[in-house]
Parts: structure tokens; C-alpha cells; sequence
């Protein structure tokens, strides 16, 4: 188990969400979506020009930014 | 909310009136078990001093007419966006006697996220548990008793796209009101854990003490929207007590303290932990069991392995929109040639039967070729919609708006930004209209308008007819690769003035890009045509009124003022001339001079002076005095630029013979050529938007300054771009 930034993550690699340090409207976005610490996260794909990133989060899949990506932490399964 | 309220209505004998909101998250099936709980008794407004759109309809059980309201789609009740405010108001406002909460069945952790706030409101709400069919599919089992055990609310199963439980859903929701009116609220107890109890207590006693906000909100929802920081909820109370919101605060600065130096989090943060921690409690209490292979890929991340696919995605995309264009002409095709045949039908019954004079001249050239020239191209537009309301509704246009966001974020602009765009036109054939409103889901207002200021230059539902009819005249032999690259071209201009606006007049950071991909989906039929008949109908109706008083008004402004006695005598004169001469060409000749008279009388009408007065300028592009009026018309609605040619260019020939086509004209027409028609859609495309789109723009930027800029700026721009290219074509001998 490693703690590594979403962005870092690969295609079709899973974790568990650690932490979210985003504050404000990005962070309250972020956690109405479900992304919060003990969520399971799999990388399902990026865009075409490599952002944004596609996650799948409890039966949905969810796009996120790099820099938005940044902000949440992410126990990784090896 | 208002229990005893409740109760009154339900009291009050056959056909009370009660209110129940929908409300679910986005892509729940919600607007789907709208459509099949309402039928077509469905009436489509704006909610009061905003633009977001109001469904309501009507669900008639046991004589009593239930009144549905279908609340936007939220994820959460935050003031984060315009939707959730929407919302929140609603039920706090209009007292709904109920919540049903509509739940895709196949996220059940996520939309309760929303459930649990509508519960903390202390709202009556009634669950249905939506696509159980899907969730069945995927293997997900829910033992639907133990969650409503849990929750304490009536729950039930649904498919709202067969219409299965929609009447158990209604008699289950008049049980929930009359129950509600019964045993009052009942709002959830949950805990958000050790740090924020006791502070959400001793808040809420505080708040109850001094009935502050406690005439519409529940003590404990205000003392946890405080502590979640909520804006609006803030400013109220501002309003309504300065001292008790200071108070508030000094409750809760040592909790964000303390939670920030030990856990370096945010009590809103806390919260939210808290209610998922709560759901997932629920759903570890045997809620939820999955019983199929949880890493199967489904049939959804399997399509988009291909259609959002790095390489194969964007050319697909190119195709898809590619493709819209062939169903669309290839389809509409004949019913179009059918409309013309029955306006032409039309004009030749009045030709045929009325004497020359002021009111042939206006059915014929004011009433039937303006309102028919419009209404002709309705299959077009019925067609285009339905293909643009098949992608939205299958999930793909979420797909292009996630392609899209890198190539958006360098102009400035957001992913959700293609929704407002491909709206106002994208894929040919919206209305800027419904596109300016659309851009309301940005948050950030500077990408908003941004995105408001340059969705006028998308290829509207109303430049479609002026540029398929330029497209038939003049390149008959590439209609669809001519609109297609009308369409690039339209995208190219909008994004680079977003680049220009946002790097000067409107500069600023990106706002969050948190989007849901929703699993593809096979559109139904009735929301299709559902879809499709409200935006075709929105146009028809405006053909039907605005388009024939503007059609009146501009004969009227082409026929008055008339020419002077003595030159009419002067053209009567040259005629009986040229009967008396009994020449050969006689009837040629005869038709010369009415051509000339006509010619002169439009030159001496109102329209005329104001067109003729612009052609020093307007030449440069290579637009006549004809065009002229056609563009100043068209201010009012894009498509007038149509009916004013068709009247102007009906008005100047021989023959009003009805059944020839304006395209036709046109065509013949001395001064146009294939390079005239370019520069005439390139100004159509860039040059001010209507004036409907105006007040939008300047009511959703909040300032009529931004509505007079955008008729000044894009006017001035479309100038310089159909000189630019008519002036470097002349050059090139085209």
C-alpha cells in the first residue's frame, strides 16, 4: 500500500481515496460526488488530449481535471 | 413542510390540489417518470426571476389531482449552483406536501447522498427506487423493506421507462402526505461525530432561542448550513439578525480550529464524511448485495472504450456530427419539397383569384412567402432536433463535452460549456436562446459569459434556412460538406472570440471541472418526442407570430412609401407607348418596364433608402441594398433574412410566380455569385444576434451593457471578416 496523487494514477489502477485537501467550491464539488476518504476509485481512462481523467466511483464513472486530480490523495492497491 | 397545510388541502373534497416535487440527481430517470406519470398534460415555464426551466403536470388518484413539479437535477442542496438554489427554494418557499426522491437503483450510495439532505430538511419524502431493471442486470440486489425500515420512509421499486410502479409510487406518495399530516415531520437523526455534535446542538438551541430563520428552515438545517459555510443561507441571516449570525460564528471558530490543526480539514468536509459514512453503515447493514463479478466491464465502459477512445473517439465524434447532417437532409428531404409545393399551391389560389392591388401584394409577398419560407424548413428543424435529443439523451453529448474540456480550458472556456454551445447551434440547428440560458450551470461568471457573449455565433435553428438556402443556390452539387464546414467555421470564429474576451475584457482562473459520465442509455421514445416537439413547436410558434408581424411590418416598410404620382404616370405612359407600338417583343418589353417600376418603388420605400443608404458600406462585403434590408430585418429573427430576400427579390421580378424558388432567384440574380453567398454566411453567421438573444444576454450577464456589446462587437466583427474574405477573393478572381 502507497499513498500517491490521483493524477500519478494509471489507466485501470484502484485505490482508496486518503485524503481530500481541496477547500471551497472545488472541494464541497468533490465530496457532493462521493469522493471522499475510504471510497474505492478505479482510473477508467483520460480524454483524448490526456485531461480530463475518467474515474469510476461507486457504479458511476466521474471526470475530473489534473489539477483538479492534485488536490485528492490515494491509498493504492498493488 | 407545512403539515397542517398539507392535511387542509387534502381535506378540502374531490380534486384538492396537492404539490409534490421530483427531485433526484441528474440522469436518474427523473424527467423519464415525469413523462410517464403526466402524459402530455405537462406545462414547461421558468421558475420565478430566473431562467432555470419549470415542468409541471398533473397526476389525478382517488379525486385528488396531484400537482407535480419536476425540480432540477442536483446532486446535493448546496447554493453551489443555480439548480440546487432552484430547488431549495422551492421546498422551503412553495411548501411541496412531498419529496419524492427519485434513486437510480444502480448508485444507490451516491443518490442518497441527496435523500439524507432532503431528510435533514425535515421535508415529508417518499423514495422510488428507479432502473431496477438495470440494477437487476448488474447483479445489484436491494432489499428495498430494510432500507425503508432504515430510513423511515415509504420506498418503491420503479423502471420508469416501462412505466412499471408509477401507480404504486402515486398512492404510496398520497399515503406519505396524509401521513405526514398525521404524525407531523419526522426529520432523520444522524450523527456527523464527536467534534460536530455538540457544537450542531448547542447551535441549534441558540438558533431556536432566538427564532432566527425558524419561520421557514428547521433550527438544526440552519445550524448545519452555517457550519458548512453556505452563502446563501449566510446573507439571509445577515438580514435578518447580524447579532445571533456573529454569535453563531464564535460558536463555531474553535471547531474549525480545532479541526484544522488536528485533522487539517473543514467542518463542511466533516459533514459530508459523515453522511457517507452513514450510507455505507446503511448499506453494510444488508441494503445492497452484488452479486455479479464486480470487475466485469459493463456494456457502458465498453462503448467508451471505443467511443471515448484516444484517437478513435475524436473521429468518431467528426463522424456523428457528419452523420446528423446526412439523416438530417437525407430525410427531410421530401417532406421539405412537399411544404414548398403547398406554399407555392397557395401563392398561385390568391395569384389566380385576387386583382392586383395593396392586399394581393401583401398575402402573397408579405403573408405566404414569409411565413411559408419558415415554415418550410420545419422538417429540417423536426429532424435535426430529434437527432441532437437522441444524443443528448443516450449520453454521448456528456462524452464530447469530456473530449472537449482540454481543447475548451484554451479558450478559456469549460467542458460544460459545449452543452450551452452545441444548444445554441454546435451541431446545427438550436437556438442561442435556450444556449444563453443553458450556460447558467457554469458557476464561474466569467467563463459563463465568456461562453454567453460568443454562443450567438453558433449555427442556430434559424441561420440553418438562410444558409441552406444559399448552400442550394449556390453549391448545390456539396449541400453537406458545406454545412459541415459552416459548422467548423461557426466553432473556429466562437472559440477564438472566447480566447480574445478572456484574455482582455473578461480575464480570470478556470473553475472545477466535476463532471458525471452517465452510462449510455437507449433514448425512449416518448422523451424523444417529447424532446423534439418542444423545440420544433417553440419555432412554429414563432414563425406563426413574431415572423408574420415582422413579415407585415417589413411589406409594409418595402411598399410605403409609395412612388410619386407622376413618376407611376410616367411608367403607365411608357407602357401604353410600347402597347400602342404593336411591336414584336411587345410582351418582353411590357415586362421590362414593370420590372424597372417595381425596382423603383422598392428603392423609394422606407426599406429601400435605409438599404440603399448603407450599400456604400455594405459593398465592400458585396452585399446590395437587397441584402441590406434582408440583414436589418433579420435582426429581429435570423430567419426573416429568408422571407425579407424571398419578398424583396419577389417584389423586383417579372413574374410573382410563386412556384419558383427563392434559391432559384437568387441564383440567377445579377451580382451573386458562389463568393457573394460565402461572405453573406459569414456575416449571417458573426453579426449581432437577435434581438430575443439580446435581452437573454443582457438579462444573464446582468447588464444591458453586455447586450449592447454583443450587437455592436459581433456586428463590427462579421464586417471585417465578410470584407476580409470578399475583398482576398476578388483579389483571387472568384
Amino acid at each position: 500500500m502507497t499513498t500517491q496523487n490521483l493524477r500519478s494514477m494509471k489507466r485501470h489502477q484502484s485505490g482508496t481515496i486518503a485524503a481530500v485537501t481541496a477547500s471551497g467550491e472545488l472541494g464541497r464539488r468533490i465530496r457532493d460526488m462521493g469522493l471522499v476518504p475510504g471510497t474505492t476509485i478505479t482510473i477508467q481512462g483520460r480524454a483524448p488530449l490526456k485531461d480530463p481523467v475518467a474515474l469510476r466511483v461507486m457504479g458511476f464513472t466521474l471526470t475530473l481535471r489534473n489539477n483538479e486530480a492534485d488536490y485528492i490523495q490515494v491509498e493504492v492497491d498493488n | 413542510m407545512d403539515a397542517s397545510g398539507s392535511q387542509a388541502a387534502l381535506n378540502q373534497g374531490p380534486f384538492a390540489q396537492t404539490t409534490i416535487a421530483l427531485a433526484g440527481n441528474p440522469n436518474c430517470g427523473k424527467t423519464t417518470l415525469f413523462n410517464a406519470l403526466t402524459g402530455a398534460r405537462q406545462h414547461v415555464g421558468n421558475y420565478p426571476g430566473v431562467t432555470v426551466e419549470k415542468k409541471t403536470g398533473s397526476y389525478t388518484l382517488e379525486n385528488h389531482r396531484l400537482h407535480l413539479v419536476d425540480l432540477p437535477g442536483t446532486y446535493s442542496l448546496t447554493a453551489y449552483s443555480l439548480e440546487e438554489v432552484v430547488a431549495r427554494d422551492f421546498i422551503v418557499k412553495e411548501r411541496p406536501a412531498l419529496v419524492v426522491n427519485i434513486v437510480d437503483a444502480t448508485n444507490l450510495e451516491r443518490n442518497l447522498y441527496l435523500t439524507l439532505q432532503f431528510m435533514e430538511m425535515g421535508v415529508p419524502v417518499c423514495m422510488a427506487l428507479n432502473m431496477m431493471d438495470v440494477a437487476a442486470a448488474k447483479g445489484i440486489e436491494i432489499d428495498v423493506a430494510r432500507l425503508a425500515n432504515l430510513l423511515g420512509i415509504a420506498i418503491v421499486p420503479t423502471v420508469a421507462r416501462r412505466g412499471e410502479g408509477k401507480e404504486s409510487l402515486m398512492q404510496a406518495a398520497l399515503d406519505a402526505v396524509r401521513q405526514a399530516g398525521a404524525d407531523g415531520r419526522r426529520p432523520l437523526e444522524i450523527t456527523y461525530g464527536p467534534d460536530i455534535d455538540p457544537v450542531l446542538k448547542q447551535m441549534s438551541a441558540h438558533i431556536a432561542a432566538h427564532r432566527f430563520l425558524t419561520a421557514d428552515h428547521r433550527p438544526e438545517w440552519v445550524a448545519l448550513k452555517f457550519l458548512e459555510n453556505d452563502e446563501q443561507l449566510r446573507c439571509q441571516g445577515e438580514m435578518a439578525d447580524p447579532d445571533v449570525v456573529a454569535e453563531l460564528d464564535a460558536m463555531m471558530a474553535p471547531l474549525a480550529r480545532h479541526l484544522k490543526q488536528t485533522l487539517d480539514t473543514y467542518p463542511e468536509a466533516v459533514i459530508a464524511d459523515y453522511r457517507y459514512g452513514y450510507i455505507r453503515s446503511l448499506m453494510a447493514k444488508g441494503v445492497l448485495r452484488q452479486t455479479a463479478d464486480h470487475s466485469r466491464l459493463e456494456i457502458s465502459d465498453r462503448l467508451d472504450q471505443v467511443l471515448a477512445h484516444r484517437f478513435v473517439g475524436p473521429l468518431l465524434m467528426l463522424a456523428v456530427i457528419w452523420g446528423l447532417y446526412q439523416f438530417t437532409f437525407a430525410v427531410s428531404e421530401t417532406p421539405v419539397a412537399l411544404l414548398e409545393g403547398v406554399f407555392g399551391w397557395l401563392g398561385s389560389l390568391v395569384d389566380g383569384h385576387l386583382a392586383d392591388g395593396l392586399l394581393k401584394s401583401l398575402l402573397l409577398s408579405g403573408i405566404i412567402d414569409g411565413v411559408g419560407g419558415v415554415l418550410g424548413f420545419v422538417p429540417l428543424i423536426l429532424f435535426m432536433f430529434l437527432g441532437i435529443a437522441f444524443l443528448e439523451d443516450s449520453g454521448y453529448l456528456a462524452r464530447v463535452a469530456f473530449m472537449l474540456d482540454r481543447v475548451f480550458r484554451i479558450f478559456g472556456l469549460h467542458g460544460s460549456s459545449v452543452m450551452a454551445f452545441i444548444v445554441s447551434g454546435g451541431i446545427a440547428g438550436g437556438c442561442a436562446v435556450p444556449g444563453v440560458m443553458a450556460s447558467r450551470t457554469l458557476k464561474s461568471p466569467k467563463e459563463r459569459l465568456a461562453t454567453l457573449l460568443t454562443v450567438p455565433f453558433m449555427n442556430c435553428g434559424a441561420k440553418l434556412p438562410v444558409f441552406a438556402l444559399l448552400v442550394g443556390a449556390f453549391f448545390a452539387a456539396h449541400q453537406a460538406l458545406m454545412m459541415f464546414l459552416i459548422t467548423l467555421v461557426s466553432w473556429a470564429g466562437a472559440l477564438l472570440v472566447a480566447r480574445l474576451l478572456r484574455s482582455t475584457v473578461i480575464s480570470g482562473p478556470p473553475t472545477p471541472f466535476v463532471m458525471e459520465l452517465p452510462p449510455y442509455r437507449w433514448p425512449t421514445f416518448r422523451g424523444l418526442a417529447i424532446h423534439t416537439w418542444e423545440r420544433t413547436w417553440q419555432y412554429i410558434r414563432k414563425a406563426g407570430t413574431v415572423i408574420l408581424a415582422i413579415s407585415v411590418v417589413l411589406w409594409a416598410i418595402m411598399t410605403f412609401p409609395r412612388l410619386p404620382a407622376e413618376v407611376a404616370q410616367d411608367y403607365a405612359h411608357q407602357r401604353a407607348a410600347i402597347t400602342d407600338s404593336q411591336a414584336s417583343d411587345m410582351a418582353a418589353t411590357l415586362a421590362q418596364v414593370d420590372f424597372h417600376e417595381a425596382e423603383a418603388a422598392l428603392r423609394h420605400s422606407l426599406a429601400g433608402r435605409m438599404g440603399t443608404a448603407l450599400e456604400g458600406l455594405s459593398r465592400w462585403a458585396g452585399f446590395d441594398w437587397r441584402t441590406n434590408i434582408a440583414l436589418v430585418g433579420g435582426f429581429a429573427a435570423k430567419e426573416v433574412v429568408i422571407s425579407t430576400l424571398g419578398t424583396a427579390y419577389s417584389l423586383g421580378e417579372v413574374d410573382p410566380e410563386a412556384s419558383t424558388s427563392l434559391a432559384d432567384r437568387l441564383s440567377r440574380a445579377p451580382g451573386w455569385r458562389p463568393l457573394t453567398a460565402i461572405c453573406l454566411i459569414l456575416f449571417v453567421m458573426f453579426y449581432s444576434p437577435c434581438f430575443v438573444s439580446v435581452v437573454c444576454i443582457a438579462r444573464e450577464a446582468g447588464s444591458w451593457r453586455w447586450g449592447a456589446f454583443s450587437i455592436l462587437f459581433n456586428t463590427v466583427f462579421a464586417f471585417g471578416v465578410a470584407v476580409l474574405v470578399y475583398q482576398a477573393g476578388t483579389l483571387l478572381g472568384l
